[in-house]
């Protein structure tokens, strides 16, 4: 009873929300070609947040609502971080400093919309902003859990035109694919990926940007490949939420505190690893 | 002659910024040409037209004479292959699994791996020298050895149109000759071959047609033999020089006076 109904939702949401942001992090790494454009680095993940927020403050903040606010406020934010790079290529480093500064000014509209809000809405999702699996069942999982499916299937035709775009711009049209058809399709994946997780665990950073680099290393693949990805994430959330619910027992972190906690390590790392190459 | 890729009066530009109006070229089939010209002329720009990276504001670029943006993206890639500049390839690839990457416009989304594309991939490395490289992360390489998988990828692509943009640039004189007589030997195997040189006396030996351009318009085409003298060398480079037969080849060869 108690595994069922408590523990097995928790875990699979784990797992699976995990692989999700992994996907989500490898597809925009590949996206971006560069290792610091995830999407909870650019501020997808506020974005989504900022749309989770406003289905519950001015909607009444159903599931349905939940997800389709995350989901528009992601691509809103891809779109504001596009049309702001656009001059520079989507590919570079300018593309990553734009989105963490849309990322910061999403930050501090998602406070204000937390402080404006009535008191019971604002506490509950306070409590959630900070990335939580705390009281997931079956009723709420369900639903992400068929999107994600299906987004992972969408993913699964798109992955090798996506593959072949990583060799640049230029090669990947003239050896055949349509970059102008493959950007808005792999974009509206990628940010159901992280918004679909949005919507019920609030924003987990840390999974979607550190995943693709470490699954790429342990199988020894080239690129940013997709199922090391998935793999990594799906066991790195589900360590993540371990330790959140061990570490303080009986109290239990929401697990975006300890993904946060190790992901600005290795966000500052990594930062440095890449400002310094040529 | 016959041309089945073509540029009619196509007007090329970035934006705002005309850079070629009214350029026409019928690319010979079987030859090997190359485009001359100072930096900033408008070969590559020339070159990328063909391979639809830019779409001419004016005029149409036509194979079979279809114009190219009709085609499906990859059908084009079968027939024409192109090499850009500036390449970097994925993090962590191997020498064989990036020539492999060649054969995208022969798969499709969900296809595995066939006996055509590993005969296709196998072939590639042999003719560009780099079937020993198989296994190495290509970022361990030399530059002209990364040259030559690059190469070797294109090759993989089985076209039989091969479009190169400054393809010997960075690389040193044994590995420029070493892949200008590998472009001439795809040549007479039946390719043809245009390629965006630097090096005017290196295009008098190997090339079949010379292009030169200066502001975007083609100033002269022919055999080298035909048209390279002092005269076209002042006009296009604004070089004073001294054209004499290359010693070894019989090609035309351009000394710069003092």
């Amino acid at each position: 009873m108690v595994i069922r109904d408590w523990r097995l939702p928790r875990v699979s949401a784990a797992l699976i929300f995990g692989a999700s942001l992994g996907l989500a992090g490898a597809i925009f790494q590949n996206v971006t070609r560069n290792a610091l454009g995830s999407p909870d680095v650019i501020g997808l993940d506020a974005g989504a947040y900022t749309g989770a927020l406003v289905a519950i403050t001015v909607l009444s903040g159903t599931s349905v609502q939940l997800a389709v606010g995350s989901v528009a406020g992601g691509l809103l934010a891809a779109a504001v971080i596009y049309v702001l790079s656009l001059k520079a290529g989507i590919s570079g480093m300018r593309l990553v400093v734009i989105g963490i500064a849309v990322n910061a000014i999403l930050m501090a509209v998602n406070s204000w919309i937390e402080l404006r809000a009535e008191l019971e809405v604002a506490i509950a999702a306070s409590g959630w902003s900070a990335g939580s699996l705390n009281g997931v069942d079956w009723d709420e999982v369900r639903l992400p859990f068929l999107i994600i499916g299906g987004l992972m299937l969408a993913l699964l035709g798109l992955s090798h035109a996506m593959h072949q775009a990583a060799l640049g711009d230029e090669l990947a049209t003239t050896s055949g694919v349509s970059l102008n058809r493959l950007r808005p399709l792999i974009v509206l994946v990628g940010v159901g990926c992280t918004a679909t997780v949005t919507a019920v665990a609030g924003p987990i950073v840390f999974i979607a940007l550190a995943a693709p680099q470490i699954g790429r290393r342990l199988a020894g693949a080239a690129g940013v490949p997709l199922l090391p990805a998935a793999l990594t994430g799906a066991v790195l959330l589900l360590a993540a939420d371990l330790v959140a619910q061990l570490l303080l027992a009986p109290v239990a972190l929401p697990v975006g505190v300890v993904t946060t906690a190790i992901g600005g390590c290795y966000l500052i790392w990594l930062l440095a690893k890449e400002v310094r190459r040529p | 002659m016959t041309s089945r890729l073509a540029a009619q009066d196509i007007t090329l530009a970035y934006g705002d910024r005309i850079v070629s109006s009214h350029v026409s070229l019928n690319i010979m089939d079987g030859a090997f040409t190359a485009i001359v010209g100072p930096n900033a002329c408008g070969k590559s720009t020339l070159l990328k037209a063909f391979v639809r990276l830019l779409t001419p504001t004016a005029g149409t670029v036509t194979f079979d004479g279809r114009d190219v943006s009709a085609y499906k993206p990859k059908a084009l890639a079968r027939e024409v292959g192109f090499l850009p500049q500036g390449l970097v390839a994925p993090e962590g690839i191997a020498v064989r699994r990036l020539v492999a990457r060649g054969r995208y416009p022969h798969q499709s989304p969900l296809s595995t791996w066939s006996a055509a594309d590993e005969r296709a991939v196998t072939e590639a490395m042999a003719a560009a020298g780099v079937s020993d490289l198989a296994g190495r992360p290509v970022e361990e390489l030399s530059g002209g050895q990364r040259q030559r998988v690059w190469v070797a990828m294109v090759l993989a692509q089985e076209t039989r149109y091969l479009l190169l943009d400054e393809p010997t640039t960075f690389l040193d004189i044994t590995h420029q000759y070493e892949l200008l007589r590998l472009f001439a030997r795809l040549r007479d195997e039946g390719r043809t071959v245009i390629a965006v040189l630097h090096d005017i006396n290196q295009a008098c030996r190997f090339a079949d047609h010379l292009v030169a351009m200066r502001d975007g318009h083609i100033v002269a085409q022919g055999a080298p033999a035909d048209i390279v003298d002092a005269a076209l060398m002042r006009k296009v480079f604004d070089l004073p020089s001294i054209v004499v037969p290359d010693p070894a080849a019989g090609t035309p060869m351009v000394i710069p006076t003092p």
